[in-house]
């Protein structure tokens, strides 16, 4: 079997631009070779992504999960684009967990996660369908005895230019399907696409607004079992001592009551069912280290410890001597909670286990994972493992982790029965993987001039790759606790970033942007404190330091010109900005706030400037900005999560609340339309939010906030 | 065993008259349309129309429900084109979706009672209708698109 090796191409400017001399390598699996991927006849399947049946229909694979990022859109955008299909005629299927045939070719593995599903997949999808329509043209060409260069395509449709004459796609299936699948296909220049760039409507929509769209949770299978687990009053660490299921087993409708990894799991014949027997167990924990921690005491830790030098993550010049320099110093210390993601769809899975092998129906950002850990759980080899990845209520990066595919797996083997396990939402909330909490103090030198010439940026806090086992080999520094402080793309002449790791052992998970979404509060505030100090515009400030960095500059400058930035606002308002990179793309927000009389902090208007490289479906990258806008208000506002005696003391919306209708601010995005290769767009459009709306309170009040959320009792008027 | 009548059906449910009848629709009646998320009330994911008034499922015992209409998403509309439905298609409000049955089982009922709504009618009407994806400008939106379309004669 070949491997071809294809360069990443930017999209837009030919072969000639970005990321040049990246190459990644992928794999197509020409039908019937080497995997699963059997022939049938009466239907061109030039490879895994796409197949063709003599109807026309065409069938796509999406392999990405569908989150509410629109991948299933997006996904069939690309390959319907390159592939000339008729965009009416299309049918899409979530790929099965097979990660050798469906894998992203960047990271290796089935998991989705890091805004990954165009930037990562697009060149391979491209390739995949401009192979499948080469070989259609090829098989007009020959059923015409004409040349293959006399021929286009239409969607759906091959045509012979001089006569005009058309064969349909479902025509040329089986000529097609007996020819060789071309290695080296040519992609569309970027001008005669089709479908990327414009407004195509959401494929799922329909399903969403008819309640027929199946979620984890919806999930049916015949015999089924339905299970939920009595998990230990603390977070992480605990031990089931000995349980008592005497009065849970008494509750007619409870099947089983079995002891697995997360705790004690009642079996029963409904939720309801499973929810009681849970309350009438009685387990003795062995509570573990956890119960010594409490969030005063992380916090005071923290404080304590940042005096303490860390490990360097960036060094540029001699901060130390810039800041004995004699200009004008700031000092500053910020810290950010522990949050959880709280999709809308609490954690859940359903697992059958047979002699045969298992399989697994779940809500996963996963799927290779989830595969993994079925098959060592049900004692089988991978490829006995079906993964069925249904819609997912929410993911925001809870669902990459396999926690609840333990649960269901477990379960369902210790019950002798297919089994769906359900979360309750205080379970959730309460038993998560969460944004790290972390403290960071500041110092920094001003010139003459007011501009900064030392950057000191200590971070003390865990990180989340570090406590997963999963640093990269070359670093003790963890890359997703420094993101967004240690690539600060001012040109600040002296500039060091240390991260002090400590972790109370709370368990960590990637929070939509990730270190980007604290780590862009933090230093997007402390830029605007030096801004301010210096009796400068915020927003000259930044672009004046943004000359190494032109992409920020680009979108910082967008967002100012939309939201009219410097122009007079209605009494009682005020305007912040800030900008941050992350996860390939560039954002920049301006957001106009009011804080009332009691200190309630109101965002009236977010003014959004992204460079995603390119905008696959123009209008869903608006909507990728819109809940990037809402998710990270809400964390500014109302998020966090607290530990006391190794407890999580949020349990449901009352103590976690987040942002509601009534509180939405007007979003409006602009897309910046560089032509450089495409970046994420889950989570760019969280991290400028929280400083631009805090730097907006700033400007109106002149109260700093420096810690997150906004505490509205220190902004009230006095 | 409790009679329930969902969606113009009567339905028989063999279940303690305390069974919130969210998990009567959703494990009895199989219309997994209605979502649980939160189980208190607080989220919206579960609303349903009882006599045409919108509720919390989560937290209405199905005794409470017996003898009054029940209806879900999958009630709303035969095919699916209640001009709330159609407005969400057409202005792509989801994006995960969970929350959305709920989002317009409440916003239907908002319809039902007001023409024509003002942005204020829609904060009172909505606000118990968490939506973590962050759809509520495209909810405001296709609220008003509903209105419209409604007027223009779309039932």
């Amino acid at each position: 079997m070949k491997t071809p090796m294809f360069s990443r191409r930017a999209l837009l400017k030919g072969s000639a631009a970005v990321g040049a001399g990246l190459t990644l390598g992928f794999r197509l699996f020409p039908r019937g070779a080497g995997s699963a991927h059997a022939q049938t006849a009466g239907v061109f399947a030039p490879n895994q992504w796409l197949s063709i049946d003599r109807d026309g229909l065409v069938t796509i694979t999406n392999s990405v999960p569908e989150m509410g990022q629109g991948s299933m859109t997006t996904t069939t955008i690309i390959i319907a684009d390159e592939l000339d299909a008729d965009w009416n005629k299309i049918r899409v299927n979530q790929a099965p967990a097979d990660p050798k045939r469906f894998a992203n070719p960047v990271t290796g593995s089935q998991s989705y996660g890091g805004s990954r599903g165009v930037r990562d997949h697009i060149e391979m999808w491209r390739k995949s369908a401009a192979a499948a329509r080469e070989m259609l043209r090829q098989a007009a060409a020959d059923e015409w005895g004409v040349s293959v260069d006399s021929v286009d395509t239409e969607p759906g449709v091959v045509v012979h230019r001089s006569t005009g004459r058309k064969l349909a796609y479902g025509q040329l299936v089986d000529r097609a399907q007996a020819l060789p699948v071309p290695q080296s296909p040519k992609l569309k220049t970027p001008d005669k696409f089709r479908y990327i760039g414009k407004n195509l409507h959401r494929l799922d929509a329909p399903e969403k607004a008819t309640g027929r769209g199946i979620y984890g949770m919806d999930v049916q299978v015949p015999g089924m079992l339905v299970a939920s687990i009595e998990r230990a009053p603390v977070v992480s660490g605990a031990k089931v001592q000995s349980f008592d299921a005497t009065a849970a087993k008494a509750i007619p409708g409870v099947k089983h009551v079995v002891q697995v990894t997360n705790g004690v799991a009642v079996v029963a014949d409904r939720f309801a069912t499973a929810v009681a027997g849970r309350r009438a167990l009685k387990v003795t924990w062995d509570l573990g280290p956890m119960v010594q921690v409490s969030s005063a005491q992380i916090s005071s830790e923290y404080a304590a410890l940042s005096r303490q030098p860390g490990q360097v993550a960036r060094k540029d010049g001699d901060v130390e001597k810039a800041l004995a320099g004699g200009g004008r110093t700031l000092e500053a210390a910020y810290e950010v909670p522990y949050l959880e993601h709280a999709c809308m769809e609490p954690m859940n899975a359903t697992a059958r286990i047979t002699p045969e092998g298992c399989v697994v129906w779940a809500p996963t950002q996963n799927p290779g994972g989830t595969q993994a850990t079925a098959a060592r759980i049900a004692g089988v080899p991978p490829e006995k493992v079906t993964v069925n990845t249904t819609l997912l209520g929410g993911g925001f990066g809870r669902r990459g982790e396999i926690d609840f595919i333990v649960d269901a797996v477990e379960t369902a083997k210790a019950a002798g029965a297919p089994v769906k396990l359900m979360w309750t939402r205080e379970d959730d909330i309460q038993h998560g993987f969460y944004r790290p909490a972390t403290y960071n103090v500041f110092r920094a030198a001003l010139d003459g001039g007011g501009m900064p010439v030392a950057w000191a940026h200590r971070i003390v806090g865990p990180g989340i790759l570090a406590q997963k086992g999963r640093m990269p080999g070359n670093t003790t520094v963890d890359p997703a606790a420094v993101a967004g402080a240690r690539d600060l793309p001012y040109d600040i002449p002296n500039l060091q970033v240390e991260w002090l790791n400590k972790d109370f052992g709370v368990p960590l998970g990637f929070w939509r942007s990730v270190g980007s979404s604290q780590n862009a509060f933090i230093t997007e505030s402390f830029i605007d404190e030096l801004a301010h100090s210096a009796g400068k515009d915020p927003f000259e400030y930044r672009r004046a330091l943004l000359g190494k960095s032109p992409r920020h500059k680009a979108v910082l400058e967008l967002a100012a010109t939309r939201a009219d930035w410097g122009s007079p606002l209605p009494a009682g308002r005020a305007r912040g900005i800030a900008v941050a990179f992350s996860y390939g793309s560039y954002a920049a927000h301006v957001i106009e706030a009011s804080v009332a009389a009691d200190g309630a902090v109101r965002a009236h208007r977010v003014v959004c400037a992204i460079d995603c490289g390119i905008a696959v479906n123009p209008d869903q990258v608006k909507a990728q900005m819109e809940g990037g806008a809402v998710y990270a208000l809400t964390a500014a506002l109302y998020g966090k999560i607290t530990v006391e005696r190794g407890a999580v003391q949020q349990s449901n919306f009352h103590d976690y609340p987040m942002m509601r209708i009534n509180e939405m601010p007007v979003v409006e995005t602009f897309i910046l339309d560089s032509g450089e290769a495409p970046g994420g767009l889950g989570e760019p459009g969280v991290p400028p939010v929280a400083p631009a709306l805090c730097n907006a309170i700033f400007a109106l009040t002149g109260k700093r906030v420096r810690t997150l959320p906004i505490r509205p009792e220190e902004l009230k008027k006095a | 065993m409790i009679t329930l009548v969902v969606n113009g059906k009567q339905q028989r449910v063999d279940a303690a008259p305390d069974l919130p009848l969210l998990w009567a629709i959703r494990e009895d009646l199989r219309l997994t349309g209605t979502k649980y998320g939160c189980g208190m009330a607080l989220c919206g994911a579960c609303t349903v129309h009882l006599d045409g008034t919108p509720i919390r499922s989560c937290v209405t015992p199905i005794s409470a429900a017996a003898g009054k209409k029940v209806t879900t998403i999958e009630g709303l509309s035969p095919q699916g084109t209640h001009p709330v439905q159609r407005a969400w298609v057409e202005l792509d409000v989801p994006q995960c979706g969970f929350c959305q049955s709920g989002q317009i089982m409440s916003a239907a009922a908002l319809l039902a009672q007001k023409a024509s709504p003002t942005d204020a009618d829609i904060d009172s009407a909505m606000a118990g209708n968490i939506c973590r994806c962050g759809t509520y400008q495209r909810i405001r939106a296709a609220i008003h698109r509903a209105a419209a379309l409604k007027k223009g004669g779309a039932r």
